[in-house]
């Protein structure tokens, strides 16, 4: 049944994924691409990340989405019959997002334990299970609060400067 | 602790790499291509949280710093589009030629 359903979000996520970069018009092409990820928070549950998946609809959808659209219509592009969509030989991009995937594809099927068993001839250690406390909020809080304390600091700089920055960027006159 | 979706999620989120790199190849769009972006950066996101099943919610975390670096580049970003526009009344990547020399 997981499977099933993991399927069904997974062909979703695909062809909007596929529709927003073959689509002329930049509004439909943001509400796809909305689509892709409210399929992907769904996957998020199916792979047990319920937090993750809330903020992905939070941040992703909800917030960065809607700035896009924002300044989509803020500049009023509608569809532009200018659009040389093709701009790069088709061949060439074919041939290189082609391969891309195939490499992916083909790296996806090494799990982990496959690659041990090929490698060292036995399957891995069972990776000591996560301390998981039951709580899916708990379960992120504690690493992002304790080991990956710094980092976390450090974002909280990366967004003051990308405020500073978005600010003195879109400002017509200091 | 078993992770029968693995190599699907994998899959998958190659899948959408790829199609975030096509995207950004093909499309001349400046708003579009960063669009391409945020796919890529979202199929990386799903990769990470597919690996945490097997190695503990580290990689949620790390999802989590992904996405707020995703925030600060789209607002960058987009204001640097917003320059460009009212620079050149386009956001169409060939006529942003200004440091072509």
């Amino acid at each position: 049944m997981t499977e099933v359903v993991f399927w069904i979000f997974a062909a979703s996520a695909v062809v909007t994924a596929a529709g927003c970069i073959l689509q002329r018009n930049p509004v439909v092409a943001a509400l796809l691409l909305v689509t892709t990820m409210f399929s992907l928070a769904a996957i998020f549950v199916l792979l047990n990340a319920q937090f993750v998946a809330a903020m992905q609809v939070l941040v992703y959808a909800g917030a960065i989405m809607v700035l896009f659209l924002f300044v989509i219509m803020l500049l009023n592009l509608g569809r532009d019959p200018t659009d040389r969509r093709l701009a790069v030989p088709i061949g060439a991009t074919v041939v290189v997002a082609g391969l891309l995937a195939a490499e992916l594809l083909a790296l996806g099927r090494y799990t982990p334990d496959r690659l041990a068993r090929e490698a060292l001839g036995a399957a891995l250690p069972a990776p000591a299970a996560a301390a998981t406390t039951g709580n899916v909020v708990q379960d992120v809080a504690l690493p992002l609060f304790t080991t990956f304390l710094v980092p976390f600091e450090l974002t909280a700089l990366l967004l003051l400067a990308a405020v500073v920055g978005a600010v003195v960027l879109a400002k017509r006159k200091l | 602790m078993p992770a029968p979706l693995l190599g699907p999620a994998l899959a998958l989120s190659g899948v959408l790499f790829s199609l975030g790199v096509a995207g950004v190849l093909l499309r001349r769009n400046a708003i579009i291509l960063f669009m391409c972006v945020e796919l890529m950066l979202n199929a990386v996101n799903l990769a990470l949280v597919a690996f945490a099943q097997l190695h503990g919610t580290a990689g949620h975390v790390m999802v989590l710093l992904v996405m707020t670096v995703a925030a600060a580049e789209a607002a960058v970003g987009l204001a640097i589009i917003l320059a460009i526009f009212r620079h050149t009344q386009s956001v169409d990547l060939d006529n942003i030629n200004l440091l072509h020399g």
